[in-house]
């Protein structure tokens, strides 16, 4: 095969890997730490899309420096990532802990559900595009063809993202808290821990990163009703490849994904979809926990 | 106390009852239900501007103050009452819905639906359910071609998509030959409208200059995907300059933004079928290319007639900017319906009419839309033809806003196939029997 096709199909695959990622690994870490599919994680990504786009089209409408839209994306999803975290934890899955996981799933699709209705009351059905910044970072060319830089620097930003969890996971002490909470709540528990404040941190720390998912692609997509429920099933398709809980599995998961895709939509476009569910029926058959997932231990 | 004599006393009761019943006819109502997206990815750019299309004109009949010919008050007389429900949730929800809105509420028609797939799912109930249906966008040609083939109450009052395609097959070959010289690439939404719209008009193409080649392979990239990075690297790399693009909504905005950021609308020509939306949207982020779908919306713009020019100008005074093409579009289907209700009444010597008498002053029709007049010539007389426009796109500094240039007509007759022929066979079959001149 041409080498310059190989290497776009490569930044293509990453480009779309890396919108993948920042969805799928808010959902991993609190699939890792609370034992939970949460699937208002759809919502946070649409709350971060609106609210980054809005805030995007006053911020342009000011004489301000144009960079600073960076900071409204992160601002914004901060936001959210407090505000809705502290709301969906408290109000919700505090008081469903004890009940069975399929009583949980189902509680978060019907938060999700509530979420999306009132994304509809704030912003009404109209799209909003705030396609400034996308601009703002030029283009590059590779291989012949011109790259907005955008898109690559979604790239630079998930494996940031990857290290900094990362190191804070392995290198910190809240990290080692979160593993043993990981490992064993109820021993956690019982060795001083507090859980329920870890539980918190930690689905404010995912619903961040699933509002900074949805902040940053606000600039290039037209952000409008439905985008939560577009973005979840493959963020759940990423998470099942890689592993439940796994970070590392969900950086590989979404890397394999979309390069699978970007060479299915070069070479056979017919394939674009089969590819995705291929690969996620391949491991299910082959090692059901997913590639990463992370190691269990063996109880007495 | 004088007693009322027993004569007197019957005619009172008499004038009572005449009373009574005069005033519960004139209460009676034509309830209309129209489905049209809500909510979803649908409802920015068709859903909510179809909607306002409708109830602009259904404001207007009930006061009586449409231009002529339809300056008279409500249906037939009577007023309308409007149902106007969301068409998200896929065909089989349509059909609980349309059952609901039939059976519970008692509506008299049906006006409305933008998905084909809402369409299909609910064209052979709307026959056994008995109620007048007028559909109002939905493109795909199955309707009448496969689905029902006998029709008595579904009826369309738009082009089917082949229409649209094929005149952009036409306006390619008459005025871009240079831009399609290394052929020519498609990028449509992987669904009915999407695959119907390339297959027409990549037949159509084929029939009118052989000479120039499709791609070997298109992009059919999934509905609502909103990413296109890996689609639009393909384009990027193919020798074709002309591409044909179906997309529509928040698809086609997103499309456009990632587009734009990589100097694809400066590589490559598009012909958007349905870009005229998006354009009203974007204004000056909408990258030049064709767009078209009929003298609907931008294309409306300087079709002259009373009509027309009331709808623009109350259009834009009710919500502050003009009307794209799902406002035409809705809104036509209700004048087909007040039409229909009108003329069967005259036939009927100045009496309500039955649902019918109104079914058969539809059939093969020839009325007045707003920007255009519509025949329902196909479809043993359920399936409307117009006129096709296409033209050129671009911003215009000094009037602010989106204009058209370089616009062609093409006839119904050239762009639609004749009575009793399949769509798609008739594209493959080298188009016989359109009238072109």
């Amino acid at each position: 095969m041409d080498p310059e096709l190989l290497l776009i199909i490569l930044v293509d695959g990453l480009v779309y890997g890396s919108y993948l990622f920042m969805v799928a690994v808010g959902l991993t870490v609190i699939c890792g730490v609370q034992k939970l599919l949460n699937v208002t994680h759809g919502a946070l990504y649409a709350f971060g899309a609106y609210l980054a786009a809005t805030l995007l089209i006053l911020y342009f409408r000011l004489d301000w420096p144009q960079f600073g839209a960076f900071a409204v994306m992160l601002l914004s999803a901060l936001f959210l990532g407090v505000v809705f975290g502290l709301i969906i934890e408290r109000g919700l899955l505090r008081h469903l802990y004890h009940e069975d996981e399929h009583i949980i799933v189902l509680a978060t699709f019907a938060a999700f559900l509530v979420l999306e209705d009132v994304l509809l009351l704030i912003w009404g059905t109209d799209p909003y595009l705030a396609p400034e910044p996308l601009g703002l970072l030029g283009a590059t060319e590779i291989a012949g063809l011109p790259f907005d830089n955008y898109s690559l620097s979604m790239v630079l930003l998930s494996a940031v993202v990857a290290a900094v969890l990362w190191y804070g996971l392995n290198r910190t002490q809240f990290g080692k808290l979160l593993l043993a909470v990981i490992y064993d709540r109820e021993l956690a528990q019982a060795m001083g821990i507090n859980v329920n404040r870890i539980f918190l941190l930690t689905f404010m720390l995912g619903s961040f990163l699933g509002a900074l998912g949805g902040a940053y692609q606000a600039p290039a997509i037209s952000v409008q009703p439905g985008i939560g429920v577009e973005v979840i099933v493959l963020a759940f398709a990423v998470v099942v490849i890689g592993g439940m809980g796994s970070i590392p599995g969900a950086l590989i998961g979404s890397v394999i994904v979309g390069v699978a895709r970007a060479f299915a939509v070069h070479q056979e476009p017919a394939l674009e979809l089969f590819v995705i569910y291929m690969i996620m029926a391949a491991v299910l058959i082959v090692r059901p926990q997913g590639l990463f997932a992370p190691a269990k231990p063996r109880t007495i | 106390m004088n007693a009322i004599p027993r004569t007197r006393f019957m005619a009172l009761a008499a004038a009572l009852a005449v009373s009574l019943a005069a005033g519960a006819a004139s209460a009676q109502t034509v309830k209309v239900a129209v489905p049209t997206f809500l909510t979803g990815g649908g409802a920015p750019t068709y859903g909510v501007p179809a909607k306002n299309g409708v109830e602009l004109v259904v404001r207007a009949i009930n006061e009586g103050t449409l231009p002529a010919p339809y300056d008279s008050v409500g249906m037939a007389g009577r007023k309308v009452d409007l149902v106007v429900y969301d068409e998200s949730g896929g065909g089989t929800k349509q059909v609980t819905e349309l059952r609901n809105k039939v059976q519970k509420e008692g509506v008299d028609v049906v006006a409305g639906y933008i998905s084909s797939g809402s369409c299909a799912a609910i064209a052979r109930v709307a026959e056994e359910l008995q109620v007048l249906t007028l559909l109002s966008i939905c493109g795909t040609p199955r309707i009448f071609e496969e689905l029902v083939k006998e029709p008595k109450y579904l009826f369309r009052i738009i082009n089917h998509s082949t229409g649209g395609n094929v005149g952009a097959a036409h306006y390619v070959v008459r005025k871009l030959r240079g831009n399609v010289k290394d052929g020519y690439i498609g990028i449509n939404q992987n669904y009915a409208w999407g695959q119907d719209a390339w297959r027409d008009f990549n037949l159509a193409m084929q029939t009118l200059s052989p000479e120039f080649k499709p791609a070997r392979k298109q992009q059919f990239p999934k509905l609502f995907s909103g990413q296109y990075g890996t689609e639009i690297s393909v384009l990027l790399r193919a020798k074709e300059k002309l591409v044909h693009s179906s997309f529509w909504g928040g698809d086609l905005e997103a499309f456009i933004a990632q587009g734009t950021a990589r100097g694809l609308f400066e590589r490559k020509t598009f012909v958007w079928p349905v870009g005229e939306i998006t354009a009203h949207r974007l204004g000056k982020k909408f990258p030049n290319g064709q767009l078209a779908r009929g003298p609907y919306g931008l294309y409306a713009e300087g079709i002259d007639t009373p009509l027309n020019k009331w709808f623009r100008s109350e259009f834009r005074k009710a919500y502050k900017q003009s009307p794209s093409s799902p406002a035409y579009h809705y809104a036509d289907s209700i004048l087909a319906a007040k039409y229909a209700y009108d003329t069967a009444m005259k036939a009927n010597g100045g009496k309500f009419p039955s649902t019918d008498q109104v079914i058969k002053a539809l059939e093969h029709a020839t009325f007045d839309i707003l920007a255009a007049k519509v025949k329902m010539s196909l479809g043993k007389g359920h399936q409307a033809v117009t006129s096709d426009r296409w033209g050129y796109a671009e911003w215009d500094d000094a009037k602010g806003e989106i204009v058209v240039r370089d616009v062609v007509e093409f006839k119904a007759e050239c762009v639609n196939p004749p009575e009793g022929v399949n769509a798609a066979e008739w594209v493959k079959g080298g188009m016989k029997g359109a009238k072109c001149d």
